[in-house]
């Protein structure tokens, strides 16, 4: 244990510490800042995870919510919050992470804001995968959620091999996903028009993004999923943001440019496709919460903790706001976020032209 | 020493390609190249535009790999080492590096040290007086909280520089490290370099467009022309004028420099005015 939380020796900047345990076998540089607000920003998204799960046709008071939480409920308060409502709270917390850790991924491979797996294509191609299952072979929940992961890997890769010029830039691989992104979905209206009025509308809602009824069933595999994706993107962050030097400065420094590229994309897709197999495709999130992170630590580039953190606090409120904007009817969170993330979007758009 | 050895010295030399074809898809700039990089020395690569000099750097520092032959570092094709290995050995600084917006100056030199920690190491006590050793070196230790951004083309420059010195390398390229520069920090930069490579013994290789640096601060020159080598050797045994001639079709007269009594290119131009 030594020089445990000493400031560096070095101006980084911003408060940093050096962390260094077991005699320097372990170490790391802390950014006390960034902590701080990924903390808080959990915290609020817990909180209102809390408040949701307080909330709807029958009130639980929040002291209630947190003994039945910690097992220590009435039989009905605890049907009721622990079996009715956490998965569809739980899962809100972890897809929104999932998905602020996709959009980080894509934003920064892309090295452009709007470089994000809503915008490439990713979520017209799921659902066109999800289309196909329900309409044409009216498939189950799992069928449709297979429909969707295929959908969108094939769309991803489609993307990538019509971006693929010696190696893929960001910017090429932005227009090529718009591109292919506005084909799908002039298909996917061509499919919601021929199918019958019922099948069309379940379709739409599911097209939608929502989490309305789910429950443990859908929560238990996007949880185990999820328990290998968030890890192995955490540890993809270092050459990642080496990679933001430019390809050669990166493999100069040891990086295997290509090689990293590639897994960050396969990681960013997995993430995003177990976000849209579970709730469909829910738009906005990835793209705006890596930004807003990025606002408040005031980092160079997008990381991945903070927009997950950023994330997950966004489809809570998302959610909570779908549950109980127009109470008792439940709208689909995806409605939420495209319409909270349509503001974003614009006021992004502006910048940028307003920067060139 | 105008004879092109092709089979390295006994004692061969920690970096060297060997016979190599290197070039872009199908477009062939070197044919059956080799070249040695002498330890220790401060080697300069000189040529026309075009010539192959930039590209032969990138392949020295597996940035291509080449069509045919091999580069050798250390003893073993530098293609067999793990990535990270070679980013210990060899540093590289390219002609054009993407600083991330909103990076601070330490935090790009402390990116450096990639290739030194791991994944429970992130940030040792060496990494950290590297980077401060690196920014003392190229002065930038007051910048060290701005943001890259904001600095002046030559202040850039002098933190890529402290970056690839935190790498801690034997082995340091440089492509083209003056050209941005105006002329003071283009000589403050050399002296830099020309103390790393006396002080430290670190072999340093840069590609220069100025012949009048090379002589002066190259221990060892490699000319260039059409991506092959027609002179090698310590400026003042090679540098004359009928190479100057050869390699950049210049007509000139060379001098001693009166300081440094290297050997010093007057272009003879056009009649002088007056």
């Amino acid at each position: 244990m030594s020089n445990l939380g000493l400031p560096a020796g070095i101006d980084f900047g911003r408060p940093i510490r050096s962390l260094r345990w077991f005699g320097g076998r372990v170490s790391l540089r802390f950014d006390i800042k960034t902590a701080t607000i990924c903390l808080t920003l959990l915290a609020i998204a817990l909180v209102v995870a809390l408040v949701t799960l307080a909330s709807g046709d029958y009130q639980v008071p929040l002291p209630d919510v947190v003994r039945a939480l910690l097992g220590q409920g009435e039989g009905r308060i605890h049907m009721v919050v622990v079996e009715w409502r956490l998965p569809r709270t739980a899962l809100a917390l972890l897809l929104g992470a999932a998905l602020g850790m996709g959009g980080a991924i894509f934003q920064s491979l892309t090295r452009n804001p709007l470089g994000s797996p809503d915008i490439i294509g990713f979520d017209a191609g799921a659902f066109t995968g999800a289309l196909i299952v329900i309409t044409l072979l009216h498939g189950s929940y799992y069928a449709i959620a297979g429909g969707a992961l295929f959908g969108g890997l094939v769309t991803a890769l489609v993307v990538y091999a019509l971006a693929y010029n010696r190696g893929v830039q960001g910017f090429r691989l932005i227009i090529v996903g718009i591109g292919v992104s506005a084909m799908l979905t002039a298909l996917n209206t061509w499919i919601l028009l021929r199918a019958k009025l019922e099948v069309a509308m379940a379709a739409a809602i599911w097209g939608a993004g929502t989490l309305n009824g789910l429950d443990l069933d859908r929560l238990f595999p996007a949880m185990i999923i999820l328990a290998v994706l968030m890890p192995l993107a955490m540890l993809m962050s270092r050459p990642m943001g080496q990679l933001e030097l430019g390809d050669d400065a990166a493999r100069a420094l040891g990086v295997n440019a290509e090689r990293t590229r590639l897994a960050l994309l396969v990681l960013g897709v997995a993430l995003t496709a177990t976000v849209t197999a579970t709730a469909g495709p829910i738009g906005f999130v990835a793209l705006s919460a890596p930004q807003l992170a990025r606002r408040l630590t005031g980092t160079a580039s997008v990381a991945i903790l903070p927009a997950a953190a950023m994330g997950a606090l966004l489809l809570a409120v998302a959610d909570f706001v779908a549950q109980r904007a127009f109470a008792p009817t439940q709208i689909p969170v995806g409605i939420v976020t495209v319409s909270l993330g349509g503001i974003y979007f614009v006021w992004l758009l502006l910048r940028e032209a307003r920067r060139q | 020493m105008n004879q092109i050895d092709p089979v390295p010295p006994a004692a061969a030399p920690r970096l060297f390609a060997e016979g190599v074809t290197i070039g872009y898809d199908n477009r062939i700039i070197s044919k059956d190249l080799s070249v040695a990089i002498p330890d220790r020395s401060f080697t300069v690569i000189v040529g026309a535009n075009a010539c192959g000099k930039s590209t032969l750097l990138r392949a020295l520092s597996r940035l291509i790999k080449p069509a045919a032959g091999r580069v050798v570092l250390d003893g073993a094709a530098i293609s067999s080492y793990p990535a990270k290995e070679v980013a210990r050995r060899l540093g590289l600084l390219p002609q054009t590096s993407i600083a991330p917006e909103g990076i601070t100056v330490a935090d790009l030199i402390a990116r450096g040290r990639y290739p030194h920690q791991k994944l429970l190491q992130q940030w040792s006590h060496a990494d950290e007086a590297a980077v401060i050793a690196a920014m003392e070196a190229t002065k930038v230790t007051e910048l060290s909280h701005r943001l890259v951004d904001e600095l002046s083309g030559g202040q850039r420059q002098r933190v890529w520089v402290a970056m690839v010195l935190a790498q801690e390398t034997p082995l340091l390229l440089l492509d083209e490290p003056t050209t941005f520069l105006d002329i003071t920090h283009q000589i403050e930069l050399l002296e830099l370099l020309d103390g790393l490579n006396r002080r430290n013994g670190q072999t340093i290789v840069a590609v220069l467009h100025d012949l009048n640096h090379a002589c002066r601060y190259a221990s060892h020159i490699i000319a260039m022309r059409d991506g092959q080598v027609i002179a090698e050797g310590p400026p003042r045994e090679i540098v004359t004028a009928e190479l100057v001639e050869r390699v950049f079709g210049l007509p000139c007269i060379i001098i001693d420099d009166p300081i440094a009594h290297t050997p010093l290119v007057i272009p003879r131009g056009s009649i002088p005015k007056t």
